[in-house]
């Protein structure tokens, strides 16, 4: 027996929380659902063994991001909604360690899901495409990089979520920030301005996570937004869930609740 | 033991509680006494930490809640009727919150016995009437065994049975030697069941006494706390 309370006690108690809930279940196999099914699709309407197959078969990560991202808002807003939170933070007054163990536990399970489904995806396309079209393996270059990357995508736009949820706290608001931030943002900055365009979180999942060649415009280079590469877009997607998480963790410790 | 020195909150320019300064014993059921709005369930709220105080302290035993080593098993509360998520069932909400504090399995299965939602834990605990709601809230409170507990309201929306349930339980904690502060707006239930009283009224102290003392030389203990709070009520936009 410790001498207090601490992070093992309190991620337990997180584990609980987000697996007592049958929501959690029902949106990480839709999560998961959809970025196979929305993955096979876009296999078979692959005609041939010229572009990036492995990027085709991860075309569905990216609705299957959004799901993940509002189950993150979710896990922290139903805790203000339902009023949890005072509970949680009776048990555990320390409130940054709170969000602390949420953000690990709900990272590992979007970690363990995301990588799931971005593999699966993978393979189910390789065995459902075109007779004629060539599978990628993993062994070729830049194909388990962008598998494996891109099932961490799921997670890291799961913790900008929470974070997200922990700033703003209210449901909606917090699925419209995400929703407008991640979604909308990204379509709009990405056709106005291409210098900002490959900073966008879903530009990044889809032209630098999920890609195992860099993204080339052929003779249309001036219009070209410049993508990062895939560590530098991990770099950059970890580096918004680190921001809406530190600033969470700050707002939770002075607000009252 | 609870002791609460000069704390005050603000909000805004509204005063919600204005350096408050009380003890609350062990051993006896003591009552929080106010009219709407003056400032109890602020006060718990600080006492719990939910809150931050403008000035003053709380401590519990000695330290404040954030300082405690595991807080459900040294204060338990229950503070509002429904403060769990409606898509767990009661199990797994004491499940959580137990292992958020190290406090064994089995304990949870024993509370929800004590406060008979044994044969309902296994349900979403969204579909609960409020009786059943505040019976899961005292389950939470009791999960720590603790030594002191804090009821925001307990018999809010209870019936008969349920009102006497809590009574009951209230007392039989006392007589265990452990400290219950209990808030209430009504002044026949506190008559029923407390000895000691804390009166505030606009967020400041009017009376810490026992219900004794304080019926004494009136008709009743409503006489009393009517006499005691005649100036203090006033219909104000504060946070209840």
């Amino acid at each position: 027996m410790t001498a207090r309370y601490g992070l093992a006690q309190v991620a337990r108690m997180e584990w609980i929380k987000l697996r007592s809930l049958r929501s959690t279940w029902w949106t990480l196999i839709l999560t998961a659902a959809g970025t196979v099914g929305i993955g096979v699709a876009v296999g078979l309407n692959t005609p041939n063994s010229g572009g990036d197959i492995t990027n085709n078969a991860l075309a569905g990560v990216v609705p299957g991001l959004l799901l993940t991202g509002v189950l993150g808002v979710l896990t922290m807003t139903g805790e203000y909604s339902s009023g949890t939170i005072r509970a949680t933070l009776a048990t555990a007054p320390r409130r940054p360690l709170v969000l602390v163990a949420k953000a690990a536990v709900f990272g590992a399970v979007t970690l363990v899901v995301g990588e799931a489904a971005a593999f699966i995806a993978f393979f189910a396309v390789g065995a459902t495409l075109r007779a004629g079209v060539t599978a990628p393996t993993l062994g070729q270059p830049g194909v388990l990089r962008a598998v494996a990357v891109t099932g961490a995508g799921f997670c890291l736009i799961g913790l900008l979520g929470l974070g997200l949820g922990a700033i703003v706290r209210h449901s909606a608001a917090a699925v419209g920030v995400l929703v407008a931030g991640v979604y909308v943002a990204a379509q709009f900055i990405g056709i106005m301005a291409h210098g900002v365009a490959s900073y966008m979180p879903i530009l990044i999942v889809a032209n630098s996570l999920s890609t195992t060649m860099p993204v080339t415009c052929g003779t249309d280079a001036a219009s070209c937004p410049d993508f990062l590469s895939a560590w530098a877009g991990l770099g950059v997607l970890s580096l918004y869930a680190v921001i809406a998480l530190t600033l969470g963790g700050w707002l939770l410790a002075r607000r009252d609740t | 033991m609870i002791d609460v020195r000069n704390l005050t909150r603000r909000y805004g320019p509204t005063v919600a509680v204005d350096a408050l300064s009380f003890d609350v014993r062990p051993g006896v059921v003591t009552g929080f006494l106010g009219p709407n709005g003056s400032g109890k369930s602020t006060t718990m709220r600080l006492i719990l930490g939910l809150d931050r105080p403008d000035a003053g302290q709380a401590r519990i035993g000695g330290r404040r809640y954030r300082d405690l080593a595991w807080p459900l098993r040294e204060v338990g509360a229950l503070l509002e009727a429904k403060a769990f998520h409606p898509g767990r069932s009661a199990r797994a909400h004491l499940a959580a919150l137990a292992a958020g504090n190290a406090i064994p399995r089995a304990r949870v299965d024993e509370v929800l016995d004590m406060v008979g939602l044994t044969g309902a834990a296994g349900r979403r605990a969204g579909k609960f009437s409020l009786g059943m709601g505040q019976r899961l809230g005292m389950a939470a409170a009791l999960l720590g065994d603790p030594a002191v507990l804090m009821f925001d309201e307990p018999v809010n929306g209870l019936d008969p049975e349920g009102v006497r349930w809590i009574r009951n339980l209230l007392k039989s904690l006392a007589a265990q030697g452990r400290t219950v502060f209990v808030s209430s707006h009504l002044i026949s239930e506190m008559a029923l069941t407390a000895e000691r009283l804390v009166v505030i009224g606009r967020g400041r102290l009017l009376a810490d006494t026992t219900v004794a003392e304080l019926s004494a030389g009136a008709e009743s203990l409503e006489d009393a706390f009517f006499r005691l709070t005649s100036d203090e009520i006033e219909y104000r936009g504060a946070p209840s």
